[in-house]
């Protein structure tokens, strides 16, 4: 029905604008008026118009401006991220004027000179002196703009400093998973081909290798059931299905020898260097600490994509193949922020910024910045019972705990977070790298309930 | 004379009689001024198909999740179940929107029209160097017109990877379903689409080298010649580069190379490839990729210098500067390619280098802009359709290229890479700048081509509701780019998870840019109209309706082989005699010789 409605309109008014255009071409033959001879009426008119977009646009931009605000996504929150602020609204300034003073120039003309009766255009090829003028101005203007901007690009770029904590975080569709370095701040290597369920991250261990080994030999679809499968006379295959088996196994053999070749070459000194790390689940929050500065470690999975925290603004592509770094330290606490932008439900995101497939748009990791006291809390409960790092953060804070009382809570909660962390670890592969499960949503086995939440 | 023109008519048609039938004169035509008509046809219909897909997604951005007859009815069932756009094919039209607009209207369709148009008729050329190529080169772009538009409408959906496809998402069929069929689909029309660019292109120069009229000196050229000249290198060198990325990837799909793919499991299938870098492909992309946008500009940018002239009726200021910065932005736009890459794992140091190339383009471009102003101060400016939107053009290229200089500084851009504030800049510095340049050209040269003019009221009701609707949808979508949306996003339900004002000032924005948009396309309807309308009944055009001094308005009306009639026109001045001190008339065509004690400018 509204189709219709639509289709009668659109017919309706092309015929109106026929039946106009024709009144128009009569009129302009009565007048003897040919279609390139432009009125001084119209002349005028469109200068006058032109006067008048020129207006319209310099309003539209100033309440544009007034109204959303110079940027809708608040102040920065990392200390990199504020000098960026600074040299973005500096720009700002700097293309604000050339726009406002261009255009102005360009319109105002437009409108001033206007072919007037009797007025000759003035001949004017070219003036050298001007012509210098406007090469050098913006020439020195840039060259602030460039220097200022590398200036910043170098520190940003830099090479982290030794305290920086190392994160891994891993990109696939459509999810991320954080990976904190551990006690030794060091992020344990990994291969691709290591991947499976008890290793989603695919670290390298001795362990891990020969997991990948035996499930790739022995598991559901291993080497040995597709043998079994495609030699078995009594099992009906049609010839496609038979193809694809061969090349699924072709490559699997493929695959195998190079798992092999790791094996003999892996040096399981360096085991360690996973087997601390801990690795969370896909989507957990990504815990920082304020004022801490964080080396990241981004790693793809299937196809690029991009770690964007617009609050930090920083942001840095996560590539197959090819591990990217990016560092910043946060300034801000998601507490301090929600104050400051008078709104309790505020929180930090990663948003992943590169195409990357259907649900593209949903692909997002909550991030929550706390105070140092309070990510001691948390680092407890994400540390490995048995470390030492677990035993010397439990000491600290029960130094700092006043009470008996309290103090025996925490004692009690740090037993228990054995448990909790214990789960879901593989036993099939006991010294695989330490998958842990993450904090539990609510903060259930918190023994203080005042971590602000994504 | 007859001896003459039956001689260059010889020249065109080697083989066959006087009287051609229908089918060599409209279709397989090797005559330049029915070639370009050609080519501005494909890309008018190219333009709306384009159009009509911006228009969908741009519904679902502004009011996502309900329902639309529109795109029900455009969709059907399975790509716009219940009329609410499906997250796959929101993601094929934004790829299909941008390939079109970039490589199908603004390259195929402006540079092949108007190069086509007036290399010859402006030079002093009988026809192009080659017709027969020139026809191929139609053909080979009609071809991979087809091939683009047919894969819409296949069961897997078109490519769905973004314009600029990188893989491996382009790569892997198992990664997103537009991977499959449809980018087979689209590499197959992109390489048909390349080898028509290099044909033309090839034509172009070797006319433009070869085929100048007697005393048409380098520096006596409009610049519009040297802006088709340039871009015409642009293309030679830089399409081939993205032929073989084209290839490569082809490759990576089709015979299990690695030249892209590196370490990659997708759903669980674990993928063999090793070795290969899918930043390999970034390069090759932009280093075609930046000098498009060049390619793309600067043929408006030479319409608009000679429409410019003509109508405030005084010489183009600083015609050398003019042809310098031409050049200079043709070499930069050469080693600037790495500012799209500066957050992609790219080393910083390169990063830094690419800044400074970058921003150095930033003078030849501001040189221009203040040189297009110079001419229309103290001139005497005419207000014809064409003059509007070229002035138009000035506008949207001074407004987006200033936000380039946020964008070339790689330390700004880790903030904004990939959000709506370089969809924001990129539209209005290469969209609306190229698209007002080629409706500057229609209104100007249409006289030429069709021998007829175009309605001028009308023209106005266009360009005056076409401005608006730009900068409408352009200015507000910058504000949701600093407020840090990303693009290529379905919707924006994610900020409601983080900050539920932003997420309402962007809803309120984005439906603010979907009126416009709107309201932008119907006012494109003016224009068809105004456009087929005129081709059949518009009043028939003078010789030289806006008294220009360039040689195409030494023709006569009705299109000939050969263009003219008798000897070609020798040319003794440069084309921007208005308004010249002592003489009679306000302009001096090219071929009039130099008076008695007069100086060449
Ligand atoms: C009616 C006018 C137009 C509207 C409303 C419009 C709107 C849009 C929007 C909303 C996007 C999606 C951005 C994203 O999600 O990344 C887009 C993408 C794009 N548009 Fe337009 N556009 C218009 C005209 C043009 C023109 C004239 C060009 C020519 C240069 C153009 C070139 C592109 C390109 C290259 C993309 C990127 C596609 C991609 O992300 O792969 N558009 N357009
Ligand atoms: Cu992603
Ligand atoms: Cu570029």
């Amino acid at each position: 029905m509204s189709r219709l409605i639509v289709l009668i309109v659109i017919v309706l008014g092309v015929l109106a604008i026929a039946q106009l255009v024709r009144l128009y071409e009569l009129s302009s033959k009565l007048r003897d008026r040919r279609e390139e001879d432009i009125t001084n009426r119209d002349n005028k008119l469109n200068a006058g118009l032109l006067l008048a977009f020129m207006v319209f646009m310099f309003g539209g931009f100033i309440w544009l401006m007034l109204a959303y605000g110079w940027t809708g996504r608040g102040d920065a929150a990392s200390v990199s991220g504020a000098q960026t602020d600074w040299l973005l609204n500096l720009n700002f300034w700097i293309i604000i004027i050339v726009f406002f003073l261009t255009n102005g120039l360009l319109f105002g003309f437009a409108f001033k000179y206007v072919r007037k009766p009797g007025v000759k255009a003035y001949y004017f090829p070219h003036d050298n002196r001007l012509e210098l003028i406007w090469t050098v101005v913006p020439a020195i203007v840039l060259a602030i703009i460039i220097i200022l901007g590398l200036k910043s690009w170098n520190e940003q770029t830099d090479e982290p400093g030794k305290e920086a904590i190392r994160v891994e975080l891993f990109s696939k569709q459509f999810g991320w998973t954080v990976r904190m370095s551990g006690e030794d701040n060091t992020l344990g290597f990994f291969d691709y081909k290591l991947t499976n369920e008890n290793n989603p991250l695919a670290l390298m261990t001795a362990a891990t290798i020969q997991n990948a080994i035996d499930s790739m030999e022995n598991g559901m679809s291993g080497i040995k059931a597709l043998e079994r499968k495609l030699n078995d006379r009594t099992i009906m295959l049609i010839p496609e299905e038979r193809d694809l088996m061969v090349t699924d196994l072709d490559r699997k053999e493929r695959l195998i020898r190079l798992l092999y070749q790791m094996k003999v070459r892996h040096n399981s000194k360096l085991d360690v260097q996973a087997m601390d790390d801990v690795t969370f689940t896909e989507g957990d929050t990504l815990y920082l600490c304020k004022n801490q500065e964080y080396e990241f470690n981004f790693r793809a999975k299937d196809v690029i994509h991009s770690a964007y925290f617009p609050h930090f603004r920083a942001q840095m592509n996560t590539v197959p193949g090819q591990t990217t770094r990016f560092k910043f330290t946060p300034s801000v606490t998601t507490d301090e922020m929600r104050d400051k932008m008078n709104n309790q439900k505020f929180n930090y995101i990663l948003m992943c910024n590169k195409i990357c497939g259907t649900s593209h748009y949903k692909m997002k990791l909550m991030v929550v910045v706390l105070e140092p006291k309070d990510y001691e809390v948390w680092s407890l409960k994400t540390s490995y019972t048995d470390s030492k790092a677990h035993q010397k953060r439990l000491a600290k804070i029960l130094k700092r705990t006043p009470t008996p009382k309290e103090r025996e809570d925490w004692l009690k909660a740090s037993k228990t977070f054995k448990n909790v962390y214990q789960v879901g670890k593989p036993v099939e592969a006991p010294a695989a790298a330490g998958t842990t499960d993450s904090i539990p949503a609510d903060g259930a086995a918190m023994p203080i309930d005042s971590l602000p939440k994504a | 004379m007859a001896a003459h023109e039956a001689h260059a008519h010889h020249d065109a048609h080697g083989h066959h009689h006087h009287e051609e039938g229908f089918i060599s004169k409209y279709v397989f035509s090797q005559d330049h001024k029915m070639i370009g008509k050609q080519f501005l046809m494909t890309a008018v219909f190219m333009g709306i198909v384009a159009m009509l897909l911006s228009i969908m997604f741009r519904i679902q951005l502004a009011w996502p999740g309900e329902g639309s007859d529109f795109l029900s009815f455009f969709l059907g069932d399975k790509w716009a179940p219940k009329g609410v756009l499906s997250e796959s094919m929101y993601l094929g039209l934004v790829t299909i929107h941008g390939t079109i607009m970039v490589f199908f209207l603004l390259t195929g369709g402006l540079s092949g029209t108007f190069s086509n148009l007036l290399i010859p008729l402006q030079l002093g050329a009988r026809d192009m160097a080659s017709g027969f190529l020139n026809m191929i080169s139609y053909w080979l772009f009609l071809l991979s017109s087809v091939i683009m538009l047919c894969s819409l409408f296949i069961e897997t959906g078109p490519a769905s990877s973004g314009w600029t496809v990188y893989p491996p998402l382009s790569a892997l069929p198992q990664a997103i379903e537009g991977s499959g069929q449809g980018m087979t689909m689209w590499l197959a029309s992109m390489s048909i689409f390349i080898a028509s660019s290099l044909l033309g292109s090839l034509n172009y120069i070797v006319t433009i080298f070869n085929l100048r009229t007697k005393g048409m000196k380098m520096t006596r050229m409009p610049l519009t010649i040297w802006a088709f000249f340039v871009t015409a290198v642009l293309g030679v060198l830089s399409f081939p580069v993205l032929l073989s990325a084209a290839l490569l990837l082809m490759m990576d799909r089709l015979a299990g190379t690695s030249f892209y793919l590196s370490d990659i499991i997708v759903g669980s299938e674990m993928l063999e490839n090793h070795g290969g870098s899918p930043l390999l492909y970034q390069h090759l992309f932009w280093f075609l990729g930046h000098p498009e946008v060049y390619i793309v500009l600067l043929p408006a940018l030479g319409l608009s210098s000679e429409i410019i002239s003509t109508n405030s009726r005084k010489p183009i200021f600083g015609y050398r500067a003019m042809i310098g910065s031409i050049l200079a932005i043709g070499f930069l736009s050469f080693i600037v390619w790495g500012h799209h890459m500066f957050i992609t794992g790219m080393n910083p140091f390169i990063g830094s280098v690419f800044v400074f190339t970058t921003l150095l383009i930033a003078i030849p471009s501001a040189v221009k802009v203040f040189n297009y102003i110079t001419t229309i101060w103290r001139g005497s400016n005419i207000y014809t359709p064409a003059m509007l939107f070229s002035i138009g053009l000035v506008s949207t290229f001074i407004t987006g290229g200033v936000t380039g200089i946020i964008l070339a500084d790689s330390a700004l851009d880790i903030a904004v890479h990939d959000t709506y504030f370089v969809v924001a800049h990129f539209h209005i510095v290469m969209g609306m700048s190229a698209v007002f340049g080629m409706f500057a050209g229609v209104y100007h040269w249409f006289p030429k081509m069709y021998g007829r003019m175009l309605n001028t009221r009308l023209g106005y009701a266009h360009f005056w509701i076409t401005i608006v609707g730009a900068y409408g949808v352009f200015f507000p979508m910058h504000f949701v780019g600093l407020a840090g949306a990303p693009r290529r996003y379905y919707d924006y339900s994610v900020y409601n998870e983080f900050n539920t004002e932003s997420f309402d000032m962007m809803l309120d924005l984005n439906v603010i840019i979907t009126f416009f948009a709107i309201l932008a396309a119907l006012g494109q309807l003016l224009f068809l109209f105004n456009f087929f309308y005129s081709i059949f009944r518009g009043p028939k055009a003078i010789q030289n309706p806006w008294k220009s001094n360039t040689l195409e308005w030494t023709t006569p009306v009705e299109h000939i082989h050969g263009n003219w009639p008798g000897a070609i026109p020798e040319v003794h001045r440069w084309p921007y005699d208005y308004s010249k001190p002592g003489a009679e008339d306000d302009f001096i065509p090219q071929n009039v010789p130099l008076m008695e004690g007069e100086e060449e400018h």
